[in-house]
């Protein structure tokens, strides 16, 4: 699939941002200032103020001389980065790759396989220009098959172009040198020799570019033509669900890490509890003085925030850990968070259930020391065939969708396979006179039967099971079938399949 | 003064029933099991909860005739929406089969592990959460520190245990409140009709802490327990459980 980007430019980010602070700034000319080599300089200007001839770089000074009641605001360094990050963040509902253009103000996004979710690119374009507009930031945005190419149309071209793909070299040729991001002196020197269009030199045979202007500008033609592969840093999100606990002297005491889990679940659970929260999932990463990273993981079957228990199903997994020369970073994170329901105290324990936190407590353990395929609930299915009669299930939330049936005697043991018996049948669908078990001979005194369960041929091939309960000369009661029909001239399979109480 | 002696003493065989982890209900909530004359062995006429019952089984049979009589104290012990868990190494309860023993098949956990450690620690836990209304554990062997672990353990929360000994060879002594052994009798039907009838069971009691061992005849019918006319006698209990209980 070819690769799409779109990169958003946000002119006039620092300006929104006051204006959606204090929105009576609206009609009023205000400017960002920063002190520059002992001047001091417009970094921004609203669009009140540009109107009135004051643009970003010329001198505050002057700024105050052309507009008399200009307000001017200290431009705090690492704002506008701070900003474009959260940004990025919340852009993350377009797409999962999105990179920080910090100098320019601007957001890409690797969008390839996402548009069609919106129905289309124009869509998806509309899509996010209506939603930043929204929140009150004003852009320019483009979408071409190369970061520089989008980057190139959103900051000279067209508001809202979707280059076609492959067309990305036609787009460029009208726009000006500057849309390349070259550097500032191989910029002034194509515009000092007339060369102000990308059309005007990007058919020059590529020696002559080097010679004159470097490997840079072909690397910027090449990445915004495709030729060149361009990597992004795309922002992570952190999970909101995380704290650190860094050591002073390494940790490597099974007591000392049980401490540090402690003192992180103590605060992440404190977070949890107040926001009606519990976790699903922990994950505990430490980061050992060698540069190794020792990870451990819990889960919980119900959301839980009691430190209590959360540090029982840890304790399970310390001997895990290998702190060789020692911890000295743990962070503790909780991926899936669910909300608690607030549950009653109640004052009679009379009261058990599946809903107990404590039964909830208990599995969790074990599931902690032996891995949650060792616990199992019977929920019943509509099948007849026994071995298919009950579904096995982790949750314990779950509960039945149909009633237990109870109109056929059932055996309380089952064995996992029908075993093979010798019997002695007296005539036709009679049950047997006594059958041989295990080099045992059993004589049958009472019976009923049969019950015939048919195999349910959509799911496998073979014969139906016609079942008999017998009871010896001793009282054990059996549960036996014989597969298929009874004919003359075949020896009939019997099994054993159950015991009965 | 003869009288105030009685009571004295009354008093004193309560408290020691009392230390040892068996409640007498003296306010009337006693909760009984329907089992008639096997309660009267116990200790105050009452089938000792929140404490750990033994049962031996050897055969496959046997095990699932336990698995039967053990459902129907657990069907009085769940009445409330109860759970219960299901420790063992080599399961083959099927769950459809608890159904007529008025127990809802769901609210019984089964946790499944290889190792009889894990057994011991899985039941040891279990039997420490007082949400439950009952744990089961099938294991082949115990040592007499362990069976004292899991009673110190339910003394605390109230949870009754039963063990399934399934080794005859690893019979060895241990700290529970009964040792119980079940077996298959043949099931009779009125009148001679054709047909299988009730499950039927010989209950015997190899050992009753503060008790009376015996034997009785049991019979599962119309959802609970039901006392038939005493046949077997004590002398019936095998020489060699006896000795190693």
């Amino acid at each position: 699939m070819a690769q799409r980007f779109v990169v958003i430019w946000f002119h006039h980010l620092l300006t929104d941002w006051l204006i959606l602070k204090k929105p009576g700034m609206r009609e009023v000319p205000f400017i960002f200032t920063a002190a520059e080599h002992n001047r001091i300089i417009v970094i921004a200007a609203n669009q009140e103020a540009e109107s009135q001839g004051i643009f970003k770089g010329i001198f505050a000074a002057d700024a105050k001389a052309i507009v008399p009641d200009l307000q001017v605001f200290d431009h705090k360094p690492g704002r506008d980065a701070s900003l474009l990050k959260t940004m990025a963040e919340w852009c993350i509902r377009f797409s999962p790759i999105v990179a920080v253009d910090r100098d320019n103000h601007s957001l890409i996004f690797d969008i390839t396989g996402c548009a069609h979710l919106l129905g289309s690119e124009e869509a998806y374009m509309n899509k996010i220009a209506n939603s930043l507009h929204f929140k009150g930031f004003r852009i320019r945005a483009a979408m071409a098959d190369t970061i520089g190419a989008a980057w190139a149309v959103a900051h000279f071209g067209k508001n809202g172009t979707i280059v076609p793909s492959d067309e990305q070299a036609n787009a460029l040729l009208q726009l000006p040198a500057n849309a390349l991001r070259l550097q500032p002196d191989n910029l002034e020197r194509l515009i000092k020799l007339g060369l102000k269009t990308i059309g005007s030199f990007i058919k020059m045979p590529r020696s002559v570019l080097r010679r004159r202007f470097g490997d840079d500008i072909l690397l910027r033609i090449g990445q915004a033509i495709g030729f060149e592969e361009e990597v992004l840093q795309p922002v992570k999100v952190i999970s909101p669900y995380e704290e650190r606990l860094p050591c002073l002297e390494p940790i490597c005491t099974a007591s000392g890490i049980e401490i540090a889990i402690e003192m992180l679940l103590a605060k992440i659970c404190r977070r949890l509890e107040n926001e009606g929260k519990g976790l699903r999932i922990a994950i505990l990463t430490c980061y050992r003085v060698d540069g190794n990273q020792q990870q451990v993981q819990i889960g919980t079957n119900t959301p839980s925030n009691n430190v209590a228990h959360l540090l029982k199903l840890f304790t399970l997994k310390i001997d895990s850990i290998e702190p060789a020369l020692g911890i000295e970073l743990f962070i503790l994170e909780a991926p899936k968070v669910e909300n608690i329901n607030p549950s009653q105290e109640v004052f009679w324990g009379e009261t058990t259930g599946l809903e107990d936190p404590q039964v909830a407590e208990l599995l969790d353990r074990i599931a902690g020391k032996f891995g949650a395929g060792h616990i199992r609930r019977y929920l019943p299915q509509q099948h007849y065939w026994p071995e298919r009669s009950v579904k096995s299930t982790t949750s314990i939330k779950e509960q039945p969708a149909i009633a237990w049936s109870v109109a056929k005697p059932r055996p309380t043991q089952l064995l996992p396979y029908p075993q093979r018996i010798e019997v002695a049948a007296p005539i036709p669908d009679y049950p047997p006179i006594n059958f041989r078990y295990k080099d045992k001979v059993h004589h049958i005194r009472r019976s009923d039967g049969p019950e015939r369960i048919e195999r349910e041929w959509w799911m496998d091939k073979g014969e139906h099971r016609d079942y008999y309960v017998v009871e010896d000369e001793a009282g054990c009661r059996y549960w036996l079938f014989r597969l298929g029909h009874y004919s003359a001239d075949q020896t009939h399979q019997w099994f054993i399949h159950g015991f009965f109480a | 003064m003869v009288a105030a002696k009685q009571q004295i003493i009354q008093q004193l065989q309560k408290d020691i029933l009392r230390l040892q982890g068996i409640r007498t209900f003296d306010n009337g909530s006693r909760q009984t099991f329907g089992l008639g004359d096997v309660e009267q062995a116990f200790p105050g006429g009452v089938i000792p909860t929140g404490t750990v019952h033994e049962f031996l089984c050897f055969e496959a049979e046997h095990k699932a005739a336990t698995g039967g009589f053990i459902s129907g104290l657990l069907s009085t012990l769940m009445h409330n929406n109860g759970v219960c868990i299901w420790v063992s190494s080599s399961r083959m309860l099927f769950p459809m089969g608890l159904s007529i023993f008025n127990i809802a098949p769901h609210h019984v956990i089964f946790i499944d592990v290889k190792r009889e450690k894990d057994i011991l620690w899985a039941t040891e836990e279990a039997l420490k959460c007082d949400g439950l209304a009952a744990v089961v554990t099938e294991l082949k062997e115990m040592s007499f520190t362990q069976s004292r672990r899991l009673q110190l353990a339910v003394e605390q929360s109230k949870v009754t245990g039963f063990i399934l000994r399934n080794d005859p060879l690893k019979l060895t002594t241990s700290a529970c409140a009964a040792r119980w052994q079940i077996t298959s009798l043949p099931s009779e039907l009125e009148g001679d009709m054709p047909g299988v009838g009730f499950p039927r069971w010989n209950v015997e009691l190899l050992k009753v802490r503060n008790g009376n061992p015996g034997a009785w005849q049991v019979e599962w019918r119309g959802g609970k327990f039901t006392a038939i006319a005493q046949q077997a006698t004590s002398e019936e209990i095998h020489t060699y459980t006896r000795k190693a209980g």
